[in-house]
C-alpha cells in the first residue's frame, strides 16, 4: 500500500491485529453440541466464501508479482533479455553482491534514513504544535481545521509542482520575497543545488540545501495526518486533570509535561513508526521534487532509475528487496512493541 | 506523578509570577501560530489558483504580484489547458475522464469486494483468518516500488500496452486490505443483537448482512468511497509505470507530470491543469469533511 495510502489517503487508524479478543457472534443462538458444530462449519466455508475475491485480487495482483520480484532479484536480467525470462532462470547472488558494493547504494539508504526520520520528526512536531494551538474551540476553528488538512488530501503531483514553481530561481515567489524582502544577493535553487553556502556569525557552513527543501515538503505534506490524530488523542483527555492541575498552580509549561505529554506519548509512538514506514517508502515526492538529483537520491527513486533508465532488472529488483526487508524487520519490531499493548490500552 | 512539582510550584511564591508569564506568552503566540500554519498550510494552493489566471508575461515582469486585478485575469490557460491537443490545447479533458473513469471504476470494485471480506473478518470465525489478517497488514506496508519491478517487467513483456483497467486492477489490490481495516471496524460497532434478531425472524446470512448491517454501516462505506476515490484520483507512480507510452490514457496526474518538464508549455497554463487536478479532490473533502473527519477520529482513538 504504502505510497498510494500513506501518501495520500485518509483511511486512518493504523491496521493492528486483534484477533485475540472478537466475540463470535451468533455463537449462543443455537445451545445445542452439535448444532454448533453444524453452525460453525457453516460459519467458516461462508467466511471463505466472503474472503476469496479479495484473496484472489491480492493473490494476483500482490502476491504473485513480489513473489516474482524476489525471483528477479536474483537472477541476471536486463531489460534487452527481459522476453527470455522465466520464472527458472539461473539464481545468483551477484545483483546483491554488486548493488551493495556499489558507492551509489550505501548513501542513497543513508539518505533514504535521513530523509524519513527527519521528515518524521518534523511532521509529527508541527502536527503536535498545530493540535495543541487548535485544542481550545473558538469562532471558525472547524474550517481553520479543515484548511490545515489541505496538503495532506491534494494529489501529489500538483504540490510539487506548485512548491518547485514557488521555489523556482528565476520567477518564483521565494526568491522574488528572499531578494526584495530579506536582502539575498542571489536567488538559491532550492532542489537543483546540492550544498549552499550560508556564513553564520562569520563562520561560512555548507547547508544541503536540496536535501532540507525534499525533507520540508516531507514535513509540510504529512503533518495534518499527526495533527488529526493528535488532535482526536487530546480530545480523549479527561479536563479533570487538566483541571485539578490549574487549581494546584501548575503553569501551562507544567500541565503539557506531566499531564498532557504522557497521554499523547503512546500516539507518537504509532504515529511515528507509521510515518517513518511510509516515507522509507516514499517515491512521488522525491521523483517529482528533484528527481533524485542534488543529494536527494533516495533508495525508491533509486529502484526506479535502474529500471528504467539503466534496464537494469535485476539489481532493481534486489534494491527493493533490500528496502522491504529492512522495513519488514521495522513493522516486526512495531508490532512486538506496539501490536499487543494496545490491546490491553 | 505531578504531585511533587506541582506542590513545589505552589509553596514558592515565584511559581506565581512564571504561571502569569507563561499564560500572557502562550496568550500572544497562539493566535500567531495559527495564522502561520494557517499561511504555511494554504499559501501553495492560493498560489496556484492565482498563477493559473495569470499570463506568463505578467508573471515574469512581477513574480512578487499577490493581487490580480479583473481586468488582467486572463482565463485563456484554461481554455489551453482543457483543449483537445488537435486544436492546440494540452488534452486535459481526456485526461479528466481518465481519471475519473479509474477513479469510479476503482470505488465501485473495491468496495464490492471489501465489504464481504470486511463482515466475514469482523463477525465470522473461520479457518485462517488470523493469516489473513496478517497477509492484509503486509500488503499495506509493502514498499509500492518492490510491487513496481514485476508489474513494470511483465508490461514490458506485453509489449507495453498500459490499459485502464490494468491499473484499475493494481489499484484495488493495493486498496482493497485498507477498506477491509476500516470497514470492519464499523462493522464490530453494529450491534450483534440485531443480527442475531434477524437471524431468528429467518433471514439467512446474506439476507442480514444485506438489510441490517449494510445500511448500519452507510457513513463507514460512503467515507471509505470517498478516500478510495482521493487515493486512486491522486495516484502517480503506477499511472506512470502502465500508461506513459499512451498518451490518450493519460491520467491527470500523469498528465501534469509529463508536461511541466517540457519547455513548450508556459507555467502558468499547467497551473491551470493543477487546478484542474486539485480542485475535484479539495470539494470533495471540503464537502465531506465531517464525515472523513469524524470517521477518521473515530478510528484514530485507537490509535
Amino acid at each position: 500500500m504504502t505510497q498510494l495510502s500513506g501518501g495520500s489517503d485518509l483511511s486512518g487508524p493504523p491496521p493492528v491485529l486483534r484477533d485475540d479478543e472478537d466475540v463470535r457472534p451468533g455463537e449462543h443462538l443455537v445451545p445445542t453440541k452439535p448444532g454448533r458444530s453444524r453452525r460453525s462449519r457453516e460459519e467458516n466455508r461462508a467466511g471463505l466464501l466472503l474472503i476469496t475475491p479479495t484473496l484472489i485480487i491480492i493473490t494476483v495482483a500482490v502476491i504473485i508479482p513480489i513473489i516474482w520480484a524476489v525471483s528477479l532479484a536474483f537472477q541476471k536480467v536486463r531489460l534487452l533479455n527481459i522476453r527470455r525470462t522465466g520464472l527458472f532462470g539461473s539464481y545468483t547472488l551477484d545483483n546483491f553482491i554488486e548493488v551493495i558494493t556499489s558507492p551509489g547504494f550505501l548513501s542513497a539508504l543513508w539518505t533514504t534514513v535521513l530523509y524519513s526520520v527527519l521528515g518524521t520528526a518534523l511532521a509529527i512536531g508541527v502536527g503536535l504544535i498545530a493540535a495543541l494551538a487548535l485544542r481550545k474551540p473558538f469562532r471558525g476553528r472547524g474550517i481553520i481545521r479543515a484548511s490545515l488538512l489541505l496538503p495532506y488530501v491534494a494529489p501529489v503531483v500538483a504540490a510539487t509542482f506548485v512548491w518547485s514553481t514557488l521555489l523556482n530561481p528565476q520567477f518564483g515567489f521565494v526568491n522574488w520575497f528572499g531578494q526584495t524582502v530579506l536582502g539575498w544577493e542571489e536567488p538559491v535553487a532550492f532542489l537543483s543545488q546540492r550544498w549552499l553556502p550560508v556564513s553564520i556569525f562569520g563562520v561560512e557552513i555548507q547547508i544541503p540545501i536540496a536535501l532540507l527543501t525534499v525533507i520540508c515538503f516531507e514535513g509540510w505534506r504529512s503533518f495534518p495526518f499527526a495533527f488529526l490524530f493528535l488532535t482526536a488523542r487530546l480530545q480523549a483527555v479527561p479536563d479533570v486533570l487538566d483541571e485539578a492541575a490549574r487549581i494546584d498552580g501548575a503553569t501551562p509549561s507544567q500541565r503539557f509535561r506531566h499531564i498532557l505529554w504522557p497521554q499523547l506519548l503512546p500516539t507518537i509512538a504509532v504515529l511515528s513508526v507509521l510515518r517513518f514506514i511510509w516515507t522509507f517508502n516514499n517515491f512521488d515526492d522525491i521523483y517529482l521534487l528533484t528527481g533524485g538529483g542534488a543529494g536527494t537520491e533516495v533508495v525508491a527513486v533509486r529502484v526506479f532509475d535502474y529500471m528504467t533508465a539503466r534496464g537494469d532488472i535485476g539489481a532493481a529488483a534486489a534494491q527493493a528487496l533490500v528496502l522491504a526487508a529492512i522495513l519488514a524487520v521495522l513493522v516486526g519490531i512495531y508490532l512486538r512493541l506496539f501490536g499487543r499493548q494496545e490491546e490491553q490500552a | 506523578m505531578t504531585a511533587s512539582t506541582v506542590e513545589r510550584n505552589r509553596t514558592q511564591p515565584r511559581g506565581v509570577g512564571r504561571d502569569r508569564f507563561e499564560n500572557a506568552l502562550f496568550k500572544i503566540l497562539k493566535p500567531v501560530v495559527i495564522v502561520l500554519l494557517l499561511v504555511v498550510a494554504v499559501f501553495p494552493f492560493y498560489y496556484m489558483v492565482l498563477l493559473s489566471f495569470r499570463s506568463l508575461d505578467s508573471l515574469l515582469q512581477d513574480p512578487g504580484a499577490l493581487w490580480i486585478s479583473i481586468d488582467e485575469l486572463d482565463l485563456s490557460t484554461y481554455l489551453e489547458v482543457l483543449a483537445p491537443v488537435s486544436d492546440g490545447g494540452q488534452g486535459f479533458i481526456v485526461f479528466m475522464r481518465n481519471s475519473l473513469l479509474v477513479a469510479i471504476s476503482t470505488v465501485i470494485l473495491t468496495l464490492l469486494v471489501a465489504i464481504p471480506g470486511a463482515y466475514a473478518v469482523s463477525r465470522l470465525q473461520f479457518f485462517g483468518r488470523r493469516q489473513v489478517s496478517g497477509l492484509f497488514l503486509a500488503v499495506y506496508f509493502f514498499p509500492a516500488i518492490l510491487l513496481a519491478v514485476p508489474l513494470f517487467v511483465f508490461f514490458t513483456q506485453l509489449g507495453l500496452r498500459g490499459s485502464l483497467v490494468s491499473l484499475v486492477i493494481v489499484y484495488v489490490s493495493q486498496v482493497a486490505a485498507v477498506s477491509i481495516y476500516t470497514l470492519r471496524n464499523y462493522f464490530a460497532t453494529v450491534p450483534v443483537s440485531l443480527e442475531e434478531a434477524a437471524a431468528i425472524d429467518g433471514c439467512s446470512r446474506l439476507q442480514t448482512m444485506w438489510k441490517i448491517s449494510l445500511p448500519l454501516a452507510m457513513p463507514a462505506l460512503v467515507s471509505n468511497g470517498l478516500f478510495i476515490f482521493m487515493i486512486a484520483w491522486n495516484e502517480f507512480l503506477f499511472a506512470l509505470l502502465f500508461l506513459v507510452e499512451k498518451r490518450d490514457s493519460w491520467t491527470v496526474s500523469l498528465g501534469l507530470s509529463q508536461l511541466s518538464g517540457s519547455i513548450e508549455v508556459p507555467t502558468t497554463v499547467l497551473m491551470a491543469g493543477s487546478v484542474i487536478l486539485t480542485l475535484p479532490i479539495i470539494i470533495l473533502f471540503f464537502a465531506s469533511e465531517r464525515l472523513l473527519v469524524g470517521g477518521l477520529t473515530a478510528g484514530a482513538e485507537k490509535g
